[in-house]
């Protein structure tokens, strides 16, 4: 008896947890939602990352990770600030109202 | 079928489920509570894949500081359930149509192609030791010591950006 997991297993795993993202992308309109689907792809994205690190043996791919949390809270503290400012003006958040680059 | 592998189903089924909880939820406080609930999964996958430091980094960072500022700006704008807007007809199906077609081609590359049989072991214990992190350490202060800098800047500009941006000019009514 075995204790080991296919490195395929967890890439499966990051590929449907990366389409459900995609996909939440594409039909939700809510652009805080939309923001959580994005997040959702790059932590499938680091998902690889820790699986092919383990994979390999070495120690990049947990560095490549921290930098990716660290980018996508940089990433994430911009956008809302946005999404916020185009509340204001607004007074929605739906999308489809966001058509014109004039404020 | 041994300890490893229920565990993994089990950890799987639950991050895939609480995904698609965030794509369903028409409330988004529980869209935010569901990623909240994968992010932990992830977390643990992390575990079993011998990096603890990343997921404590994962819960802290990820599951602390991102969804916090999340459920913020959620209560801030009032805007938990938005009203139920015209949707153009054909854009539902035609994104569940594209997903699929990805998923099958991640799918067909995944298990038809690359054959990645490897086997990833469960961690012993020598990666919960203080060496385990003193070599994460070096590598990141040694080898990646300048994008680890950058990195600083970069969270400088995005936290002067926002502020400037949010600040209201004078005058402004509101």
């Amino acid at each position: 008896m075995d204790q080991t997991i296919p490195l395929s297993w967890y890439l499966a795993v990051s590929a449907v947890l990366f389409t459900l993202g995609a996909l939440g992308v594409l039909i939700r309109r809510n652009p805080l939602i939309i923001f959580m689907s994005i997040e959702l792809m790059l932590n499938s994205a680091n998902l690889a990352f820790v699986a092919f690190a383990r994979s390999f043996g070495v120690l990049t791919g947990q560095i490549f990770v921290f930098f990716v949390m660290t980018v996508s809270a940089a990433e994430v503290a911009v956008g809302l600030a946005l999404i916020i400012i185009i509340f204001r003006n607004k007074h929605s958040i739906d999308v489809d109202l966001m058509n014109s680059l004039k404020g | 079928m041994n300890l490893t592998i229920i565990l993994f189903i089990i950890l799987a089924a639950v991050a895939v489920a609480s995904a698609v909880g965030l794509l369903v939820s028409r409330n988004t406080v529980y869209a935010a509570l569901y990623l909240v609930l994968n992010f932990a999964t992830v977390a643990v996958f992390y575990l079993l894949l011998g990096a603890p430091f990343i997921a404590l980094a994962q819960v802290t960072i990820y599951a602390g500081a991102i969804m916090v500022l999340f459920l913020f700006v959620i209560m801030l704008l009032g805007s938990e359930v938005l009203p139920k807007a015209k949707v153009l007809p054909w854009q539902r199906p035609l994104a569940i149509v594209l997903t699929v077609i990805l998923l099958a081609e991640a799918g067909l590359l995944l298990f038809q192609r690359l054959q990645l049989t490897v086997g990833l072991a469960n961690p012993d214990a020598s990666v919960n030791t203080t060496a385990a992190l003193q070599d994460l350490a070096n590598t990141l202060f040694n080898q990646y010591l300048l994008p680890f800098e950058v990195t600083s800047v970069l969270l400088l500009v995005a936290m002067v950006g926002v502020i400037v941006l949010t600040k209201k000019e004078k005058g402004e009514p509101g």
